[in-house]
């Protein structure tokens, strides 16, 4: 093949962060009107080699070419001015901007004065022709994450863009949404435009894609080979680098008596909108219980609700048949509540404290790390030295500032301090995301064996195949509502109810 | 440096280069002092090179605040008597800031504190001939309560409607000021003039002159009870900063409040409390000051100590011990610099040292290195 | 007491408020929380009273004072945007330097009161004639109040309604999404706390060359630039709530100190005219209108859900992992 009908060349390139090597002298290189995969693990450096195409990272070695021609970004913009359009994971759109202005943002045109009327006909002209529906005027903030990735693309796309860079652009979406974004990809390529296609799910690489490149901690494994010649096992192997067991084993554990009940909860979310509507559920002893839904459906201000970080405003939330709402976070505690944030640097972790004041978050005032007004320094250090054995925390003190830890390792502290606390009920957000394919095993082993001792928990994922593998039932929420329960894994059944159907109209009108 | 000279003009490269990096591990225990210090010589040079532009002698100037400052005995008990106020000011600030809560009135506080201390002698609360140390304890206690008052309105304010407190509390100190007037120019004033009477001798905080005659050596001495007072506040704080439950939950808040919100720890409750020890120990300041220097109740009884108090703070690290260290180097400063011209040295030399201490917090946060360019 | 000239030394006063609270809007847009308005306004009062005393020219003070301010407005920026050292200590120490500063230069200005010059003050023919607004905003005010006039709608249709006004809003928002469209981020940031500096000087001169003319040290701006941050949250980020706020602030200032002129007040014996002392109390109320401004600012934006723009206080870091 020769090289003047590579659209993109990344020869060699490597890119170093304080204490890793993002990229070892990867090459990578894309065809005009294809799509191909980059594969790989999280922390594999898929998102970082693209970061050096786009512009936002400078490499320490190797060499970028565009069309043949050499280039050396060095920023954004000149990459974006040579064709190159990135669509990052966490969406680069001003919330409280409005659609158009989200797309102009950074253009020479218009020069001064922002003639919205006429730039909105233009914006919509070119959704029609993608096929991206989406309203122009629309603050940000007000769209839904789907149509917020469509503005993403039809920025890139504004600005003239030939390559696309999405950057795991189905994690956030409904599996409609994502046949959805596929069928746009695939007009996409039709119309000239070649697209990187940042990924760690095979089944979705094997679907989309015509080549695929997979990287392992920072190493090519294989380059650009073709996707319909390979087998999705070997792309697994390729990617971890050892024979992936796709299943953890879960014993069958009788469930018993129910722990979490809720009832009709009602609650509004930080920008003044309902966004529970009446959820009930329950969850029993020994149980794992799934929570499906895209993002955004209220499954954090739920998670907030039990674990009476967010105001009720009607119904009940029960533990153990003791009534928990609206009371202390504290109280709950007590209880034997506890929660995985999803965010665990925001909300799970206080970043510049030790490993040792972070494990220690919510018992420092129980005996026997404290006495009376004392919080017992060897004793705290001594439950962090033992947390930091027992869960194989890797960091080289117990007095090491959180921030320094690595995702996994940053889980690790969270699960360790939230399991030895021995729950009744745990409500796990998001528990595996972002971290590779090690750490989550070693999470949803933790959880499985919680679920042993005989915990009630309440597994909040967009992952589905981490739902279908880990949970007894799973329930789906839309929009605030729980759209229906399901006990045998269908997985159409749920995708269906992801995007609003309630189950009875499904079980109604039957699976098409 | 053959190398630079050998390349041509146009081909002229910067010889070395310098790589900023974030630090990834903790660094090491001695950076932050050492980083503290350079930063006051580095501050120092920088303010002896304004006073030299200015016309004046800048070696001069110090020497002479060295001397009249640190010089003999007699010197270093005035500089106590500076560091006093210093010292429990910049121990309010330590413990608000520790919480990521800005409490910019220490001043109103302090002035406050004064406030409640006069209220003792002159309301009367205490009889004229109560015995000195009930005076001691209760003009102590007054100057406390109204400090904490004080800064219990911004830290309601923050906790109940979000109010920014660094401008509710800095307005604080303007109302603290003219609440104070009101009193000195009306109430209490001596015959019309602006301050209360002389408050009589028992009621004063003892002094080491009062030790003189059994020990003649601290004839004259003007280091007054309020440094114990200061000491122990310290040492206190200290406890409770790095030792207590309460101590924990303000190192958690000031980091993640999220974070401690969601360990079940009560922020709004907190707020409230740190801002009123933040206020009482302000108060006590101005209790102290009023007692054991100033012996009346009148205005201008403030430097800017409760600013002062934000700077010491700072360089002391948020650390209730180092503030005792701080506070005596500030004390000098403002000692010795009251007869240093232009008069506004002090306060310049102030804001220049906080500048490059903040600036030097960056080497603290980042490896900096610089190596010998390579030719690519 | 004449309410009409009350309310027209409020618009007065209210105009420098209305030159610092915009500026620091700028500022704060941009995601940089200056604390150091009050040390920024009072280099910007002291450097103009300075030139106009030794040039005798008041346009010319009116420059160096918005040129100084802007000079050291960039210490912040550069603390805060290249050192990314924590904004609130940075604007702190900002305002003991600059006011240390204005301090020693300032030293023996205050008794050049006579020599000099003022920026001119004149009536607009025409428009003094409207019935109570001609007397309150265009009788006899100094020229810093008619450009502040026009300056109100100008700030607000440049941020709300142009392109750098966009990328300005972008910046203080989402400084990583500004970033990746080759907004240049930094370059920004600098500008407009340099932009804030300017306005500071703008406020400082326009106290001390025009509004109350002299040099009086740190009374010269008596904590107008902490009332304007104040009110840039009152004004929730708005330059015409900004305007609103500040003369509406400059008219309860007048209207309290003249309190203390008539013996009665509708009839009734007024008590700040028998007991002097009493207006110690009236003193206060400025400062505590302030808090009040900002209980009501914040409890609005609670209601409506605004907040400060999301990035404000934040430093950006490009290239960081985890962007």
């Amino acid at each position: 093949m020769n090289t003047l009908d590579h659209v993109v060349d990344m020869r060699s390139i490597s890119k170093r962060f304080p204490g890793v090597i993002a990229n070892d002298q990867v090459d990578f290189d894309l065809r005009k009107g294809e799509v191909h995969a980059l594969l790989g693990e999280n922390g594999a450096g898929k998102s970082t080699l693209m970061n050096v195409l786009a512009g936002l990272y400078k490499a320490e070695s190797g060499s970028i070419f565009i069309q043949g021609k050499q280039v050396n970004f060095g920023s954004p913009r000149e990459a974006i001015d040579a064709g190159i359009g990135m669509v990052h994971q966490h969406f680069m759109l001003v919330p409280s901007q409005s659609v158009t202005e989200n797309i102009l943002l950074g253009l020479t045109e218009p020069r001064f004065r922002m003639r919205l009327p006429e730039f909105n006909k233009k914006v919509t002209e070119m959704a029609d022709q993608y096929g991206l529906h989406v309203d122009p005027e629309a603050k940000v903030w007000q769209l839904s994450v789907g149509e917020q990735q469509r503005v993403e693309i039809l920025k890139m796309l504004y600005r003239g863009a030939d390559v696309l860079i999405m950057d795991e652009p189905t994690a956030v979406l409904a599996p409609t949404e994502i046949s959805e974004l596929f069928d746009t990809l695939r007009s996409m390529t039709e119309q000239g435009k070649s697209i990187v296609f940042i990924s760690h799910k095979l089944q979705e690489v094997m679907e989309i894609s015509d080549r695929v490149t997979v990287l392992q901690k920072g190493k090519v494994t294989s380059s650009g080979i073709n996707t319909k010649d390979v087998s999705r096992a070997d792309l697994a192997h390729l990617m971890v680098g050892r024979e992936v067991i796709f299943r953890v084993e879960k014993k069958a554990v009788q469930a018993g008596e129910t722990v979490l009940d809720v009832k009709g909860l009602k609650a509004i979310n930080d920008k003044g909108i309902q966004s529970l509507n009446g959820v009930s559920l329950n969850v029993r002893e020994g149980e794992i219980v799934g929570l499906a839904g895209v993002a955004g459906n209220g499954q954090n201000e739920l998670a907030e609700a039990l674990a009476g970080l967010r105001e009720v405003t009607e119904g009940s939330v029960t533990v153990n048949e003791k009534d928990v709402t609206n009371k202390p976070v504290k109280l709950g505690i007590r209880h034997g509540i506890s929660l995985i944030p999803a965010d665990r640097t925001h909300v799970g972790t206080a970043p510049n404290l030790s490993v040792t004041d972070n494990v220690i978050m919510k018992n420092y005032d129980q005996s026997p790390i404290s006495k009376g007004w004392r919080v017992i320094s060897s004793e705290a250090n001594n439950y962090a030295s033992d947390l930091k054995e027992a869960y194989d925390i890797i960091v080289p003190s117990i007095d090491t500032s959180v921030r320094l830890l690595s995702g996994g390792n940053l889980q690790k502290v969270i699960l360790a301090r939230e399991i030895s606390s021995e729950p009744k009920f745990m409500i796990a957000v998001q528990p595996t995301r972002g971290l590779d394919v090690g750490a989550i095993e070693g999470v949803q082993k933790l959880l499985l064996a919680q679920r042993e001792s005989g915990a009630a928990i309440l597994l909040i994922s967009e992952e589905l195949e981490e739902l279908l593998t880990l949970s007894d039932r799973i329930y789906v929420i839309y929009e605030g509502e729980i759209m229906g329960e399901i006990s045998d894994g269908d997985i159409n059944k749920i995708g269906e109810m992801m995007t609003g159907t309630p189950l009875e109209q499904i079980e109604a009108e039957g699976v098409k | 440096m053959a190398d630079i000279s050998s390349k041509s003009a146009s081909g002229w490269k910067f010889p070395f280069r310098i790589k900023i990096e974030n630090r990834v591990d903790n660094p090491p225990k001695w950076l932050s002092p050492v980083l503290s210090l350079t930063a006051v010589v580095v501050a120092l040079l920088i303010g002896a090179l304004v006073i030299w532009l200015g016309g004046g002698k800048p070696w001069a100037a110090y020497t002479h605040i060295a001397k009249y400052s640190l010089g003999s005995v007699g010197v270093l008990s005035d500089t106590m008597v500076k560091a006093i106020p210093l010292m429990l000011v910049g121990l309010a600030c330590s413990i608000a800031f520790r919480m990521k809560l800005w409490n910019i009135g220490a001043e109103g506080q302090f002035y406050l504190g004064a406030f409640g201390a006069s209220l003792v002698v002159l309301l009367p609360i205490l009889p004229m001939e109560a015995p000195k140390w009930q005076f001691i304890l209760v003009t102590a206690l007054f100057g406390m309560i109204l400090g904490a008052a004080w800064g219990f309105i911004p830290g309601f304010l923050k906790a109940r409607y979000n109010v920014n407190e660094i401008i509710s509390t800095l307005m604080m100190n303007y109302i603290a000021i003219e609440w104070n007037n009101y009193f000195i120019y009306g109430v209490w004033s001596e015959s019309g003039f602006q301050m209360s009477r002389m408050f009589q001798k028992n009621a004063w905080l003892p002094r080491l002159s009062d030790l003189a005659k059994r020990w003649p050596f601290f004839g004259g001495l003007t280091t007054h009870f309020g440094l114990v007072f200061a000491v122990l506040a310290a040492i206190i704080l200290w406890l409770i900063l790095s030792k207590s439950k309460w101590g924990y939950e303000i190192r958690l808040i000031g980091d993640n409040p999220r974070a401690a919100e969601y360990a079940g720890i009560s922020i709004k409750k907190n707020i409230i409390l740190v801002m009123m020890v933040s206020g009482a120990l302000a108060g006590l300041a101005g209790s102290s000051e009023i007692m054991g220097v100033v012996h009346r109740f009148q205005g201008a009884i403030s430097p800017g100590y409760g600013y002062t108090g934000i700077i010491i703070a700072w360089l002391a690290k948020l650390n209730p011990l180092a503030v005792i260290l701080t506070s005596i180097l500030f004390g000098a400063l403002i000692l010795a610099g009251r007869e240093v011209q232009p008069a506004g040295i002090p306060t310049l030399i102030q804001g220049v040292i906080m500048v490059a201490l903040i600036a030097s917090d960056f080497f603290y946060r980042n490896r900096v290195s610089i190596t010998r360019q390579v030719e690519d | 007491m004449n309410f009409i000239l009350i309310l027209a030394s409020g618009v007065a006063t209210g105009t420098v408020l209305l030159y610092a609270t915009v500026g620091e809007i700028f500022s704060e847009r941009s995601g940089i929380l200056n604390l150091g308005v009050e040390g920024m306004m009072l280099i910007g009062a002291m450097s103009a009273y300075k030139t106009a005393a030794a040039t005798g020219n008041a346009w010319l003070g009116l420059l160096v004072a918005m040129l100084a301010a802007g000079l050291i407005s960039q210490i912040h920026a550069f603390i805060t945007i290249t050192l990314q050292a924590d904004q609130v200590i940075s604007g702190l120490a900002l305002n003991f330097l600059a006011t240390g500063i204005s301090l020693v230069l300032g030293e023996g200005l205050t008794s050049l009161r006579d020599v000099v010059p003022h920026l001119p003050k004149f009536s607009i023919p025409g428009l003094t004639q409207i019935p109570w607004l001609g007397g309150i905003f265009f009788y006899n005010q100094s020229i810093m109040v008619y450009i502040g006039f026009l300056f109100i709608p100008l700030a607000w249709y440049f941020i709300n309604r142009t392109r750098p006004g966009m990328h300005l809003r972008a910046v203080g928002e989402y400084p990583a999404a500004a970033d990746t469209l080759g907004i240049r981020v930094y370059l920004l940031r600098y500008l407009y706390v340099f932009v804030g500096g300017l306005l500071a000087g703008l406020a400082g001169a326009t106290i001390s060359l025009s509004i109350s003319p002299g040099w009086f040290g740190g009374l010269t701006t008596a904590g107008q630039g902490w009332i304007a941050i104040g009110l840039v949250i009152f004004a929730q980020w708005n330059p015409v709530r900004a305007a609103f706020g500040g003369f509406t602030f400059g008219a309860l200032r007048r209207l309290v100190l003249d309190l203390q002129g008539p013996a009665t007040i509708l009839g009734l014996a007024n008590p700040f005219y028998y007991n002097v002392n009493y207006g110690f109390f009236l003193k206060m109320l400025p400062y505590i209108f302030t808090v009040v401004f900002l209980v009501i600012g914040s409890r609005e934006a609670n209601r409506k859900r605004i907040g400060s723009p999301a990035a404000l206080g934040l430093p950006y870091i490009r290239g960081q992992r985890g962007l």
